[in-house]
């Protein structure tokens, strides 16, 4: 590039004044600025007393919860579109005949392993019923592997916990009625 | 003799001890603000180890002292070995050395100590080359960071050690110029003699040679090597500077020398400028002292270096760092000449002040007050005029190739 181009358009920075170039309205102002800050509000969150204010804790990707209908059984109906949509492959479904007559199939057992979750929502979008979501907690620790890998118990459990404060994210879809099997 | 040596042994001790402290806890407090000011709440968790008291995380540098020691002392197969392990103790001798003529308050009462001599609050009194002396062991300190970064033999550790020789050397002819101001003005190279002479007058030299402090605060900022003035080890620029390969307690050594600077720096400013220990009514000016405005004295000088180290951590994070062409022209286009003036103001009116102020019928100090601040005035207003450290950074024109003789 050459400076001398005559299609580029040369900007001045605005010229300092006699009080800029003595440097003494910058000192003055840099040092009222820190001085403002140092006693000014902290955002610093002290966490494990305070808890963290989310602002949209719906939209926040935490540990799953497995949904249950209004009877109380979950509403999964094995299908397995999370399990396929999940690219860290930590879904486990065992399908089962469904014990109820209104679906076909529901998990004999669900199992997340959540060491291998990467918290990516997409079993969330994928499921046709609503059936898995993504809750905001975030203080998820284990002392071992095996707590970390949470059984359908455990996921029903963590809706138990949940559900009043942060109620379903149902899109208006009910779980597909049996076709006469 | 051997109260004497007592006498020197428990204030090596004192100094030792209260610079180890001070240097810990300065950082916890450097830490502090440099949170408060980005508006976070800084180290506030450790307290008393293995209990759950926290004492607004007083015991930081506990923590941040256990942590060098036991880091594994890792030296890289590529360095000069023994240079590499001399540097920083050449670093931290020179910057603990200094202490030995600085004072840390004025003398204790007569009979407190030796029969018939109070006891002075200085490691070794009666030095009469003091000022000198510290220049003369300040200078090592370059030492101690060029060998550093020569035997890292690490090109960014090199670039820094050239930064901070150029810089330290640079300013200390500034630095050496405002104290020169002060030294004709006291007629004494000694520190307790300086303090002793503002106390007796009661004018601190800072308002009768306001430019001298000009330069020497922004000399001994820079000598500090405090932000904006912290080139040799611009960690944006060149990772770590001269201590890029240094860890453990070598790294330790370095950052303590660093923060004893600082805390030089305070007391040479207060001592040379701001009166020492003398508060107006407060302290008294005199060589006899009672315990109570002996304690009032220490307390005076530890305060008023306390505030500029506060000074130094809050100018710190007010202006981004200096180029390193602006900075040199800070040193030789600004700083040298302000300095040169006022030597040359205070000679004149050394010489003929007194003459003039009885001409006049005022005190000298309604000579020399005036003058020193118009001066300033004056001297600041003519450095805005030319504006010394501007450079022009449009980009030269690239003639075209085949006017350059390249076929």
């Amino acid at each position: 590039m050459n400076p001398q181009d005559a299609d580029i358009r040369w900007i001045q920075p605005p010229e300092l004044g006699l009080g800029g170039r003595s440097y003494l309205p910058l000192f003055v102002e840099g040092l009222t600025t820190t001085f403002r800050h140092l006693v000014g509000r902290k955002i610093t969150v002290e966490y494990p007393e305070e808890p963290h204010p989310m602002v949209h804790p719906e939209r926040y990707r935490g540990v799953h919860r497995l949904n249950r209908d209004e009877q109380g059984r979950v509403k999964c109906v094995a299908c397995f579109l999370c399990a396929t949509a999940c690219p860290a492959h930590c879904i486990d479904i065992v399908a089962a005949e469904s014990p109820w007559p209104d679906r076909e199939k529901y998990p004999q057992s669900f199992t997340i392993d959540l060491l291998r979750c990467i918290f990516c929502g997409m079993c969330e979008e994928a499921c046709p019923v609503d059936a898995i979501e993504l809750t905001s907690l975030y203080d998820l620790s284990g002392k071992s592997r095996e707590e970390m890998i949470f059984d359908k118990e455990k996921l029903l459990s963590v809706y138990d916990q949940t559900k009043d404060r942060e109620p379903m994210r149902s899109r208006g879809s009910q779980p597909i009625s049996g076709t006469g099997a | 003799m051997f109260p004497i040596v007592v006498e020197a042994l428990v204030k090596t001790v004192l100094i030792l001890g209260g610079l180890m402290m001070a240097a810990a806890y300065l950082v916890l407090v450097e830490r502090w603000i440099a949170a408060w000011v980005q508006d976070r709440r800084g180290p506030n968790r450790v307290g008393i180890p293995l209990t759950r008291i926290r004492l607004f995380g007083l015991g930081q540098p506990i923590a941040d002292g256990t942590k060098f020691l036991f880091k594994e002392e890792v030296t890289p197969a590529h360095v000069d070995r023994p240079l590499y392990f001399v540097a920083p103790m050449a670093a931290f001798c020179a910057a603990l050395a200094v202490y030995a003529v600085i004072p840390f308050g004025s003398v204790l009462p007569a009979s407190s100590g030796v029969p018939g001599e109070p006891i002075r609050l200085v490691l070794a009194p009666g030095i009469d080359v003091g000022m000198i002396y510290i220049f003369a062991v300040g200078s090592i300190t370059v030492y101690g960071v060029l060998l550093g970064s020569w035997a890292s033999n690490n090109k960014y550790a090199f670039f820094g050690g050239l930064r901070s020789g150029a810089q330290l050397i640079s300013y200390e002819i500034p630095m050496g110029l405002g104290l020169l101001g002060v030294v004709l003005a006291c007629g004494s190279l000694r520190l307790d003699q300086i303090i002793a002479q503002q106390a007796a007058t009661g004018l601190w030299n800072a308002f009768v040679q306001p430019l001298g402090f000009v330069v020497f605060c922004v000399a001994a900022c820079a000598e500090a090597e405090r932000l904006p003035f912290d080139l040799p080890e611009a960690e944006q620029e060149l990772v770590g500077g001269y201590h890029t390969e240094y860890g453990g307690v070598k790294l330790m050594m370095y950052l303590v020398t660093e923060v004893i600077h600082m805390v030089t720096a305070s007391f040479l400013i207060a001592i040379l400028f701001l009166g020492g220990w003398h508060f107006w009514g407060l302290t008294g000016s005199g060589e006899e002292v009672t315990w109570l405005e002996a304690l009032i004295r220490i307390a005076v000088l530890l305060g008023k270096v306390g505030l500029l180290i506060l000074g130094f951590m809050l100018i710190r994070w007010s202006w981004p760092r200096f180029r390193f062409d602006q900075l040199m022209a800070m040193a030789w286009r600004m700083m040298l000449p302000w300095g040169l003036v006022n030597l040359c103001l205070v000679a004149v009116l050394i010489e003929w002040g007194g003459r003039w102020a009885a001409a006049l019928g005022v005190p000298v100090g309604a000579i020399e007050i005036p003058v020193g601040w118009v001066a300033l005035v004056l001297t600041w207003a003519v450095t805005a005029w030319a504006d010394p450290i501007a450079t022009d950074n449009t980009p030269l024109p690239i003639e075209p190739l085949n006017q350059r003789g390249i076929p």
